[in-house]
């Protein structure tokens, strides 16, 4: 449970991303695919924030640019009440220790040349703990934490499997007692086991450190049982915003009732109603005027093409960008 | 059924590292017919990738090495394939999608030469009409602008898009075998049902074969004809998709499904199987599980179970269906049902 008086961790104002395209034999910009655009969200202390979406929905770069590791094109970033978007190198590489964040690919992040011991140990070196001992006693600690063993320290990445690069990727993550972890897909390619495992590990930290995550991830089941609210991305914005069960009993955004109707199920006798979307995916460098979800609405109105929905509070804690709800 | 397209008999491939022999895959045996999707399942580590890379003869050698075993990919033992050989039978006969996509796409190359050098190995077509060809096949991946993507590089694309570009390469040569590590994970459900989709429609129209190894058993149900569950490098259970589901043989089968987080109820902690796998060694003897299993007895840690023939072609490698273990078992189900 939540404390009485949660204050705001994370506070997103106006986010956006745009990444320049490039074309043509000079590699002019030819345009810009708008990755995230004008997304705005709050985090408590002490909540988990589940964030799902379309692939390519921009989910990713909204984590990195949070932590700018991938500089904002536009909005602002308030960590503990700190515009952050504005510290230099080196007052941001100091707050790092407070915000971390666990990687979608876990080979391309992890340090192919170092073992993990290094890997693991890297940032608390960074932190100050210069004893080799104590590093080393942490971070078989960590492994162990995380399902894996004191021996796998002296092994490099490439000689563990894909969910075991994942769990190293959340040791290091959790190396520091951060505040706030950005878990982007933290346990896509773990057995259910393991996951189950690791999720409930996530919640003891929790509420043991009121540690705070933002908690990206497509399996919906995953997200529902983790976290507190859960928004939903499209196309580079939120279009859905509540608490977990609002959103999974009562969705009111036509993308969030597709996606809740396309998840599947483990039991083979379950016959389900399954709205499939029409339409191709729109491009996020030319998005469609109006909502930009109207190209495969199964609801779609003549105002959905011109005008674009504004993100509102239609009942109490559910933000919604519909104009079914106005 | 009789038309095998792969059948692993007792594969064993070991890595030879500093802190010695690892049996990653030790004694696999599986087979998968044409027209027929196979689900490959298990703990994390337990040697399913090891298991397709094997089959695909891209273990790394060293420290890698198949020490054992035969792959017979229709009537050609591929342990003993030239490197000339398997450069003709992958991407074109056999076709797989890699768990990580970042592994095979090259970073310093654009989508589209990816692409286009994969269809122009396999088929005499021109730059353009491969180019075309490319943007087709991304387009039927779901991915949208496909006309500049094709112009990218693998890190201006999203982890969902790198992994459809992987589906649009392997589909690209109409393999007779499809191996698929972990397809999905990176797509979000609407994605991943077109991509289900694909995928069973290729298994259809052309009797791809197909060898899917996910985690996901949401995505086993919808598209699994039959299971092979794994543990520590070695086939622990195989039936069929709804027997595997709805009436689970081994204790970790069991533990495995038990552990699904469900959307229906609002359970605080999840199961999780207790303890961890094992160190993988050699010269281990008894049930890899018996650490970690609930109705583990004495016979558990001084044998290997073998893998027993139950009926309906199903199979579970658990001394719990040894009829002459009868006292044990009515004690196991006893525990079972409280
Ligand atoms: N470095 C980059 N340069 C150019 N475009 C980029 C870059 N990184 C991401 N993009 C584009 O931004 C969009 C959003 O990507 P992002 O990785 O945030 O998606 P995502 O929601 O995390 O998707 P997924 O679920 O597939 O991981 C995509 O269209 C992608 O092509
Ligand atoms: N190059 C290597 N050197 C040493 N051990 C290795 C190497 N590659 C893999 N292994 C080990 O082999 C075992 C099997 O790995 P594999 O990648 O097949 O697992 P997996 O079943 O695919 O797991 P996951 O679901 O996590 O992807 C693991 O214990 C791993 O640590
Ligand atoms: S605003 Fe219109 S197009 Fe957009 S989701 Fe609502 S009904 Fe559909
Ligand atoms: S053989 Fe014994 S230890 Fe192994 S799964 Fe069966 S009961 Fe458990
Ligand atoms: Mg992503
Ligand atoms: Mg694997």
């Amino acid at each position: 449970m939540l404390p009485k008086m949660p204050k705001p961790l994370l506070e997103i104002n106006g986010l956006k991303k745009y990444f320049d395209v490039k074309g043509g034999v000079f590699g002019r910009k030819v345009g810009e695919v708008k990755a995230v655009d004008d997304v705005s969200f709050t985090v408590m202390e002490g909540e988990i924030l589940g964030i799902v979406g379309e692939s390519g929905c921009g989910k990713s770069t909204t984590g990195k640019s949070i932590l700018r590791l991938i500089e904002p094109s536009d909005g602002e970033v308030k960590f503990e009440d700190q515009d952050i978007t504005h510290l230099d190198p080196e007052e941001m590489r100091k707050l790092r220790r407070d915000m971390q964040i666990i990687f979608q690919d876990p080979y391309a992040s992890l340090n192919p040349r170092h073992t993990v011991e290094k890997i693991v140990g890297e940032p608390l070196l960074v932190h100050g703990m210069t004893s080799s001992e104590d590093r080393k006693k942490r971070v078989k600690e960590l492994l162990e934490v995380v399902g894996l063993s004191g021996y796998h320290a002296s092994r490099y990445p490439h000689q563990f499997s894909g969910g075991q690069r994942q769990r190293i990727g959340i040791a290091r993550a959790l190396a520091n007692n951060p505040k706030l972890i950005i878990c982007d897909e933290p346990v896509s390619a773990l057995d259910v086991s393991v996951q189950s495992q690791i999720l409930n590990l996530m919640q003891e930290l929790r509420e043991e450190f009121h540690l705070t995550y933002v908690f990206i991830a497509h399996d919906l089941s995953v997200v529902k049982h983790i976290s507190d609210r859960v928004g939903v991305m499209y196309l580079g914005r939120m279009v859905e915003l509540t608490d977990k069960d609002k959103l999974y009993e009562d969705p009111k955004h036509p993308y969030t009732q597709a996606l809740l109707s396309a998840v599947p199920t483990p039991d083979p006798d379950e016959v389900r109603e399954r709205v499939i979307l029409e339409g191709d995916v729109p491009s996020p460098s030319n998005p469609p005027t109006g909502c930009a979800f109207h190209t495969r609405c199964p609801r779609a109105m003549d105002i959905c093409k011109e005008v674009r929905p504004q993100f509102e509070e239609v009942e109490d804690n559910h933000f919604v960008a519909c104009h079914l709800y106005t | 059924m009789s038309d095998v397209v792969l059948e692993l008999k007792d594969l064993h491939t070991h890595f030879f590292t500093d802190s010695g022999e690892v049996p990653a895959v030790d004694g696999v045996s599986l087979t998968v017919h044409k027209g027929e999707v196979v689900g490959v399942v298990g703990e994390s580590g337990c040697g399913k990738s090891v298991t397709s890379l094997s089959v695909m003869q891209l273990v790394p050698n060293p420290p890698g090495k198949i020490v054992d075993g035969e792959i017979n990919f229709k009537d050609e033992n591929l342990v003993h394939a030239s490197k000339k050989r398997m450069k003709e039978i992958r991407g074109n006969e056999i076709a797989m999608i890699f768990q990580e996509p970042m592994t095979s796409l090259d970073p310093l190359f654009t989508i589209g030469n990816q692409l286009i050098e994969g269809l122009r190995l396999h088929e005499k077509i021109s730059k353009k009409e491969a180019r075309n060809r490319s943007i087709e096949l991304l387009k039927l991946v779901g991915i949208p602008r496909a006309d500049q993507v094709v112009d990218e590089y693998p890190h201006q694309l999203s982890g969902g898009m790198r992994q459809r570009v992987m589906i649009a390469m392997s589909m690209a040569c109409n393999p007779e075998l499809l191996i698929a590590d972990e397809p999905t994970t990176a797509l979000d459900v609407t994605i991943q049902a077109q991509i289900l989709d694909l995928m069973r429609n290729l298994n259809k129209e052309k009797e791809t074969a197909i060898m899917l190894i996910t985690h996901d058993l949401g995505v086993v149900a919808e598209i699994c004809d039959r299971v092979v569950v794994m543990y520590a490098g070695k086939v622990i259970e195989e039936g069929t998709t709804r027997e595997i589901l709805k009436s689970p043989n081994h204790p970790y089968t069991k533990g495995l499904i038990r552990s699904l987080p469900n959307m229906k109820q609002k359970e605080q902690k999840l199961y999780s199987i207790p303890g961890t796998v094992p160190k993988p060694k050699m010269g281990r003897v008894g049930c890899r599980f018996a650490p970690r299993c609930e109705f583990a007895f004495e016979r558990c840690f001084q044998e290997d179970p073998e893998l027993f023939q139950l009926e309906n072609n199903r199979s579970s490698r658990c001394f719990l269906n040894d009829e002459t273990e009868g006292d044990v078992t009515k004690n196991a189900e006893t525990t079972i049902r409280n």
